[in-house]
């Protein structure tokens, strides 16, 4: 904004103020750049470069079975493995590593999809709440009040026995948990916005309700989204691969890692290859996007501290 | 005072009136349940007749009348997998076992969560102080049923010291208590330590220093008792927690509780009994929160005022 002060003078120039988008490029550049190194390089490893460039890095397709009935339960190279399977076989015979990396693919979906569909609600019914007070927002609040007195779990097994196991239902369960989280801190963060001065200016210069939530709330509130998805990713992950496990989630033969660790379950006594490896994908997975999400969380929303 | 309980507790009744509500849309919208319950191939007479007895031929309102009735009078519902007991039944007859493992495992998570948060508060940014960071980070990023399976492995199968499901002695506590504890172990340590920071730095903690209250005695009785009140706070989070946790880990090793229930009644599309689940489940939350809201305000004036 520096170098247009001098024309920046007409009022309208000032209300409708433009985004430099330059500058903003800059600075998001700036942000990825200096991303904690451990976590973000093990995210890369684990879940973002297999997830993209699975077909060139897996040895094998994920249902592909190359060693017919001999092939099946083969052993990690280390543990008297053949170095065809570095991470050995399942009990079809189908290569473990080459499904961990398909497997990614899963997780970032669901997770992506989930985030964004919870989220969207989330914002919307919170910046509503938030911008109308009132009824409205007694409204939404209870609705959120009571959104969050069913256990979760009962939510997601209950909606996931009505619907048959699949994306759609991983979806649907992931939204109706986390849309009521966001609900909350959105509103929270609106009523904040609210009392700031640019707001009010905002009206008198003639500005829509829309318009204000839209232009003046939301990018506002944007550093706390920012963290809270981050932080949800693990949640999401952890909470598809245990739908999953339980036979309610995504169905075979998907490549999700929690329907690996299920069949590595019914091996585990001969095989524990079969449940270790995709166990500590998650794992791993989990870790860097906690790790992530508490250096966000200490750079851009320090209020957000106990979450 | 008791203007706030009073309000809380009709937030409380509210909430559960409208799980009532969600539990019987979910239960109407999701298929006839007379074909659930007779099954696809069942006669067309055979469909009218269980139709007519549940009152399924009423407006939904009436419908929704008599369910609310009989769920006042404590009826359940019926079981598809427990006929004789009922689904209420069913639930009250597996809660001791969900509630004991649930109890010894939050034990353990205080037991060694509170401790290892206050180390690592005093000495901050040691060796001590990253290595339970670590190992709270990591409690919180695993999936409680690979660990339980992994300790499986380990020590019952290759080491052969502890029994591999079911229920019996101290020794078939140690695993399920162990898995359902690894998430609250590690939200305890974390909590614990960030408020402990919090407290040391306090100008009252400032005062019993220059006072010469020993050291032990600062930390253990005047930061402790404040940092506690914490993880109070964040009692719904972690029950939550324990109920979701409760299923897989249940599931896992045959624990005959409510977790392993609610796993059979979705396998067997058993709808009544995981409404009875949901309903007694959320009925239990909603109370506990309750109690330990009034538990809050009672311990931490500034709340009654708000």
């Amino acid at each position: 904004m520096a170098q247009e002060s001098g024309a920046a003078t007409r009022p309208s120039e000032i209300l409708t103020h433009r985004p430099d988008w330059k500058a903003r490029g800059r600075k998001f550049g700036g942000v990825l750049w200096r991303l904690p190194k451990f976590p973000t390089l093990l995210l890369l490893i684990v879940l973002v470069i297999p997830a993209i460039f699975a077909d060139v890095i897996a040895p094998y397709g994920p249902q592909e079975a190359p060693g017919g009935i001999r092939g099946r339960l083969q052993p990690p190279v280390f543990a008297g493995g053949t170095s065809q399977h570095l991470l050995g076989t399942d009990k079809i015979g189908r290569d473990m590593l080459s499904r961990i990396i398909y497997g990614s693919r899963i997780s970032i979906i669901i997770s992506l999809v989930g985030i964004a569909i919870a989220g969207s609600v989330g914002i919307t019914l919170g910046i509503i709440a938030g911008y109308y007070g009132g009824k409205v927002d007694a409204l939404i609040m209870r609705l959120v009040d009571i959104s969050l007195s069913i256990p979760p779990v009962l939510l997601a097994l209950s909606l996931a026995a009505a619907l048959d196991p699949s994306f759609r239902t991983v979806i649907i369960v992931v939204g109706a948990l986390l849309w009521s989280i966001y609900c909350r801190q959105v509103r929270g963060d609106t009523l904040l916005v609210m009392q700031q001065d640019y707001i009010d200016r905002a009206r008198v210069a003639g500005a829509s309700g829309l318009r204000i939530m839209l232009r003046h709330v939301l990018p506002n509130i944007t550093n706390t989204l920012i963290v809270l998805a981050t932080l949800q990713v693990g949640f999401v992950i952890l909470l598809e691969a245990g739908l999953s496990f339980l036979g309610v989630g995504l169905s075979r033969p998907t490549p999700a890692w929690g329907l690996m660790v299920a069949d590595g379950r019914e091996v585990l006594i001969r095989a524990w290859w079969v449940a270790l490896w995709p166990g500590l994908a998650i794992m791993l997975t989990v870790f860097g996007f906690n790790l992530l999400g508490d250096w966000l969380r200490d750079r851009l929303d320090p209020r957000l501290r106990q979450l | 005072m008791q203007r706030y309980i009073l309000i809380r507790f009709l937030q409380g009744l509210f909430a559960l009136w409208a799980v009532t509500l969600i539990v019987f849309v979910i239960s109407r919208a999701t298929g006839d349940p007379a074909t659930i319950i007779l099954g696809i191939d069942a006669s067309a007479s055979d469909l009218a007749a269980l139709r007519e007895r549940l009152g399924l031929n009423e407006p939904l309102l009436v419908q929704y009348g008599i369910y609310m009735g009989s769920v006042l009078q404590g009826d359940l519902g019926e079981s598809l997998k427990f006929p004789e007991q009922g689904a209420g039944g069913a639930v009250m007859a597996r809660l001791p076992a969900t509630i004991y493992l649930a109890g010894v495992s939050l034990a353990l998570a205080l037991a060694i969560g509170i401790p290892l948060g206050v180390l690592s508060a005093i000495k901050r940014d040691s060796a001590l102080d990253t290595g339970s960071k670590i190992f709270a980070l990591l409690g919180q990023s695993l999936p409680n049923f690979w660990l339980g399976l992994m300790m499986i492995w380990v020590f019952a199968v290759k080491l052969g010291w502890l029994p591999t499901s079911g229920t019996g002695g101290f020794k078939h506590f140690v695993m399920p208590a162990i898995t359902l504890g690894s998430f609250q172990i590690a939200a305890i340590t974390r909590l614990v330590r960030s408020s402990m920071l919090e407290t040391l730095d306090s100008e009252y903690v400032k005062l019993a220093r220059i006072k010469g209250v020993p050291e032990w005695k600062v930390i253990w009785k005047h930061c402790l008792r404040n940092a506690a009140l914490t993880p109070l706070t964040y009692f719904g989070v972690i029950a939550a927690v324990v109920m979701t946790g409760s299923v897989t880990t249940e599931t896992v090793f045959n624990w005959p509780g409510t977790g392993l229930l609610a796993f059979q009644a979705v396998l067997s599309r058993d709808f009544e009994l995981i409404q009875a689940l949901v309903l007694v489940f959320s009925g239990l939350f909603i109370a506990s929160s309750f109690i330990v809201d009034i538990l809050y305000a009672y311990l931490d004036p500034r709340l009654r005022y708000s």
